[in-house]
C-alpha cells in the first residue's frame, strides 16, 4: 500500500513539500513557543485568510497577497506590542480578528466561499502543483538558512531581550526580522494543514520535544524529527484511510505528545539518551 | 600618560513619577577597583546600574571609559552585567554551555569598542588576545566559576547559586573590561556565597577586571571590596573601605537608614 502510494506523483510532491513544511514549522516554532507566541501562527494565518480573500477578490494569485498582508500583519502585531504595551496574546487576538473580518467581508461581497478558499482553510497538500512544491522548497531552504545563521541572536533575544540588547544586538530590528520570518513560515505552511490547524505544527512538536529536557540544539532536532514523522505518517495514513491529511497529521502529532507525556510520567523518558547535535556556532 | 576612569558619574538623578530613585549622586571608579555599593532595598542601586548601562533615562552625566551615551553601542557590549534576577521559562531548552555562549560577542564588536577606549589612553592590550576559539573561552569562563562539570546540564535543573555562577560565566566569556553585579548573592545559600565571593576576588585581582557590585552584606563588602559607596538614593560615602568601616558615625547612619527602609517596607 505504501509503495503504491509512493508511486503517485501527487503523493511524492505532497511528501516532499510536507517534510519541508514540517521542518520550518518546528524550527521556527521553537522560538515562537519559547517567546510565548504560541498563537502567533494562528493570528498570522487568519491575517493570511484576509490576504487570500483580497487575492481572490482582485483575481490575482492569492498566495502572493497572503504573503504581503501577513508580513504587514506580523509587523503590525509587533508594533502593537511594543508601542502600546498590549500583551502578546491580546495583540495576537486583535490582529487575528482583524484579518478574519476583512476576509469575511471580501468573501461575502464576492459571492461566498470558493473551493480555493476551502483548500486554504483546511489544507490541500495532495493537490499542490509542481510549481507550488518548488516554491515551498525554495522558501523553506531560505527560512532554515536564515534561522541557522541567526540562531544565536534569536536564542539570546528569546532568552532575555534586555541581555541581548546589552550584548550589542539591535533588538528592535531583530524583533521585526523575527516576525517577518515567522509570517513567511506560516503562509508557506498553510497548504499543508490549512489556516485552521497551522498552530498545531508550530506548537505541538515543540511542546513534545521540550518534555525531553535537553539543550537547545537537541530540542530543535527532536522537534523536527517529531514534525517530519507526523507529516509523513499523516499523509500516508490519510491516503490509506481516505481521510483529510491535515487532520490526520495533527492527530498523530497530538498522539506523540500524549505518548511522550505518559512516558515522562512513568520516568522512562529521563533514561532516553539522544546523541549528538553539535554545539552552537557563535558567529554574531 | 593620563589614565581615564572606568566610570565617572556626575550629578546623576533618576526619577520615577517625579520622585527621585537616585538623587543627584556623583562618584568614580578607577581601573582595577572592586567597588562595593551598599544600601537598603529601594536605595536605587539597580536603577543606578541600569542608568550606567543605558537602560534607564536620567539627568546628569555618566561617562564610561571617558565616553558618554553616544558611544555606548560600542562600549556597553564590553561590560559584563549580572542582574539581580534573570527570569526565564523553567523549561527553557538551554544547557549551561548554551547560556554561557550567549555572552560571546563578535571580534568585530570587541575591536570597535577597544579601539575607542584605546584612544582615551586606557591600557587594555589584553583584550587583543580575544581572538581565541570560542569554545576555549567558554571552557575558561566555566573553569573560573567552577562549573565545568555542569556544562551540559539544562539551566532549569540548577540551584540558585549555580545559576548565579552561570550568569557570571556568561558575563566573563566576553573578557569584560568592567563587571557589574547587582546583589549577586541575594538568592544564594551561605556556602555558595563564599564560593561566589572567592570567584569575584579572583576575577578582580588575577584577571584585573574592574568590578562594581551591590550588596546588603557589610561583612562581605569589608572582606572583598577595596572601595565602598554607601547610598540611599543619595550617596552618603564614597572612598576607601577602611575609612568607611572605621567611621562609627557612617556605620550608624547606614544601619539607621536600612532600618527606616525596612520599617517602611513593612508598613506598605
Amino acid at each position: 500500500m505504501i509503495l503504491e502510494a509512493l508511486s503517485y506523483g501527487f503523493m511524492q510532491k505532497a511528501l516532499i513539500a510536507g517534510i519541508a513544511v514540517g521542518l520550518i514549522c518546528s524550527f521556527m516554532g521553537t522560538f515562537l513557543v519559547l517567546r510565548r507566541y504560541s498563537l502567533f501562527g494562528d493570528g498570522i494565518a487568519h491575517v493570511a485568510f484576509g490576504g487570500i480573500s483580497v487575492g481572490l477578490f482582485l483575481g490575482v494569485f492569492p498566495l502572493w497577497t497572503a504573503f504581503i498582508v501577513s508580513i504587514f500583519g506580523g509587523l503590525g502585531l509587533q508594533k502593537l506590542r511594543q508601542s502600546t504595551k498590549i500583551s502578546g496574546d491580546s495583540a495576537v487576538a486583535v490582529v487575528l480578528v482583524s484579518g478574519l473580518a476583512v476576509g469575511v467581508i471580501l468573501v461575502s461581497s464576492s459571492g461566498g466561499f470558493s473551493v480555493d478558499l476551502f483548500s486554504f482553510l483546511f489544507g490541500s497538500i495532495l493537490l499542490i502543483s509542481q510549481e507550488d512544491t518548488i516554491m515551498i522548497l525554495a522558501l523553506s531552504a531560505g527560512i532554515i538558512a536564515t534561522l541557522t545563521i541567526m540562531q544565536k541572536q534569536f536564542l539570546h533575544l528569546t532568552f532575555n531581550e534586555e541581555q541581548a540588547k546589552l550584548a550589542g544586538m539591535r533588538t528592535t530590528l531583530l524583533n521585526y526580522a523575527f516576525v517577518v520570518l515567522a509570517s513567511i513560515t506560516v503562509v508557506t505552511s498553510m497548504r499543508l494543514v490549512g489556516i485552521l490547524l497551522i498552530s498545531a505544527l508550530i506548537v505541538i512538536p515543540n511542546i513534545t520535544a521540550m518534555q525531553f529536557g535537553k539543550g537547545f540544539k537537541k530540542t530543535v532536532f527532536i522537534s523536527m524529527s517529531i514534525s517530519v514523522i507526523s507529516v509523513v505518517s499523516g499523509i500516508l495514513l490519510s491516503y490509506s484511510l481516505n481521510v483529510a491529511p491535515s487532520g490526520t497529521i495533527v492527530v498523530i502529532a497530538v498522539g506523540i505528545l500524549i505518548g511522550t507525556l505518559l512516558l515522562k510520567s512513568t520516568g522512562i523518558l529521563g533514561k532516553i539518551d539522544i546523541k549528538n547535535p553539535s554545539k552552537l556556532t557563535h558567529n554574531s | 600618560m593620563s589614565v581615564t576612569n572606568v566610570l565617572d558619574v556626575k550629578d546623576l538623578t533618576v526619577n520615577y513619577d517625579n520622585l527621585p530613585a537616585v538623587d543627584n549622586i556623583s562618584f568614580d571608579v578607577k581601573q582595577g577597583d572592586c567597588l562595593g555599593i551598599i544600601g537598603p532595598n529601594g536605595a536605587g542601586k539597580t536603577t543606578l546600574f541600569r542608568a550606567i548601562l543605558g537602560l534607564q533615562p536620567y539627568s546628569g552625566n555618566i561617562k564610561l571609559f571617558g565616553y558618554e551615551d553616544s558611544k555606548y553601542d560600542s562600549i556597553v557590549p564590553l561590560i559584563g552585567y549580572v542582574p539581580q534576577k534573570v527570569t526565564f521559562e523553567p523549561n527553557f531548552p538551554a544547557t549551561v554551555y548554551d547560556v554561557v555562549s550567549m555572552g560571546l560577542i563578535s571580534d568585530k564588536r570587541i575591536v570597535q569598542g577597544v579601539k575607542l577606549i584605546q584612544q582615551c589612553d586606557c591600557c587594555w592590550n589584553r583584550i587583543y588576545q580575544s581572538i581565541e576559539k570560542n569554545d576555549d573561552k567558554i571552557t575558561q569562563a566555566l573553569h573560573t566559576v567552577g562549573l565545568e562539570s555542569l556544562r551540559n546540564r539544562r539551566i532549569g535543573e540548577l540551584s540558585g547559586g549555580e545559576l548565579q555562577r552561570v550568569f557570571i560565566a556568561k558575563a566573563l566569556v566576553k573578557d569584560p573590561l568592567l563587571l557589574i553585579l547587582d546583589e549577586p548573592v541575594a538568592s544564594v545559600d551561605v556556602e555558595s556565597q563564599t564560593k561566589f565571593y572567592n570567584v569575584i576576588k579572583t576575577i578582580n585581582e588575577q584577571n584585573n577586571i574592574t568590578v562594581i557590585w551591590s550588596s546588603h552584606d557589610l561583612d562581605a563588602i569589608s572582606k572583598y571590596a577595596n572601595r565602598v559607596a554607601c547610598m540611599n538614593k543619595k550617596i552618603f560615602f564614597h572612598g576607601e573601605k577602611e575609612k568607611f568601616f572605621s567611621d562609627k558615625e557612617l556605620l550608624k547612619m547606614y544601619t539607621e537608614s536600612s532600618m527606616q527602609m525596612h520599617m517602611h517596607d513593612h508598613e506598605h
